[in-house]
């Protein structure tokens, strides 16, 4: 990028979508907003979990169906999926500087959070309607 | 590692490259800098659990049994521990950023109390959860 001194353009305006990973402050903003969601989300899961605690598979089941723990399961499944693909993202492009290896575990990353999230939202779902 | 060297080889190489973990001298903050990614990568692994209970209780009972009965086990009891702890000091660690973000809590008493506060605070989340677990079991 030409550091021109008569240029009008900001430093942010240079910058915007054009950041390490050229994708510029998307995924920063992101990280922050899945951060935020997951504070409330995270309490609520929580609650959950000791709501199920020591409870046998009829009663884990019938617990897990209701309406309002299925939301709140599937919110915080969702968000943090996406979070920890993102965060796994980071970890990758700081310590993976090979380009080969780089672009294969980065692959291996979405692979691996869509997969366990279907899998996550899929078993929620069947919880709840089957 | 990439060369990052400062005064030879193409610009590219030239650009400063995170981390450089091995030059400072290790303290608080910076510990708890690697412990946040720590376990944010032990919860990314984590899921792992979640998603076979959810679909053990998917399942049928024999499945869900034999996910409660590794959870039960000392190991799974560790693990799970590990989990709890992982995910409230994650969570502790997120809200740092938080303060940070407003600009506040980076000057040096600050943000040594904050890391004390974020690494006590997961501890005794974790605990206070673990006693509730076993109170209402």
């Amino acid at each position: 990028m030409s550091s021109n001194s008569s240029s009008i353009r900001t430093p942010l305006a240079k910058v915007r979508y054009l950041g390490s990973a050229h994708s510029g402050t998307r995924e920063i903003w992101m990280m922050r907003l899945t951060s935020a969601a997951l504070v409330p989300l995270t309490i609520g899961f929580v609650w959950l979990i000791l709501g199920v605690v020591g409870k046998d598979y009829k009663a884990a089941r019938d617990m897990m169906s209701n309406v309002v723990p299925a939301i709140v399961l599937l919110l915080f499944i969702v968000t943090s999926i996406y979070h920890m693909k993102l965060g796994m993202k980071v970890i990758i492009e700081d310590y993976v500087h090979g380009e080969h290896a780089k672009v294969w575990t980065l692959l291996a990353n979405e692979f691996f959070c869509y997969a366990i999230g279907l899998a996550c939202i899929y078993a929620t779902a069947r919880i709840g309607f089957v | 590692m990439a060369d990052a060297n400062p005064v030879s080889g193409s610009p590219e190489s030239r650009r400063p490259l995170s981390p450089h973990i091995g030059i400072y001298r290790p303290m608080l903050t910076m510990m708890m800098s690697i412990a946040h990614r720590i376990t944010g990568g032990a919860l990314y692994v984590g899921t792992l659990l979640l998603a076979w209970w959810l679909i053990a209780l998917a399942s049928d009972a024999a499945s869900f049994n034999l996910v409660n009965n590794f959870l039960a086990s000392i190991i799974g009891r560790l693990v799970l521990f590990g989990f709890t702890w992982a995910l409230f000091h994650h969570l502790l660690g997120g809200l740092r950023h938080f303060v940070w973000e407003t600009g506040y809590g980076m000057e040096h008493p600050q943000r040594e109390y904050l890391a004390w506060a974020t690494l006590g605070g997961g501890l005794v989340l974790t605990i206070l959860v673990w006693a509730i677990a076993y109170a209402v079991r």
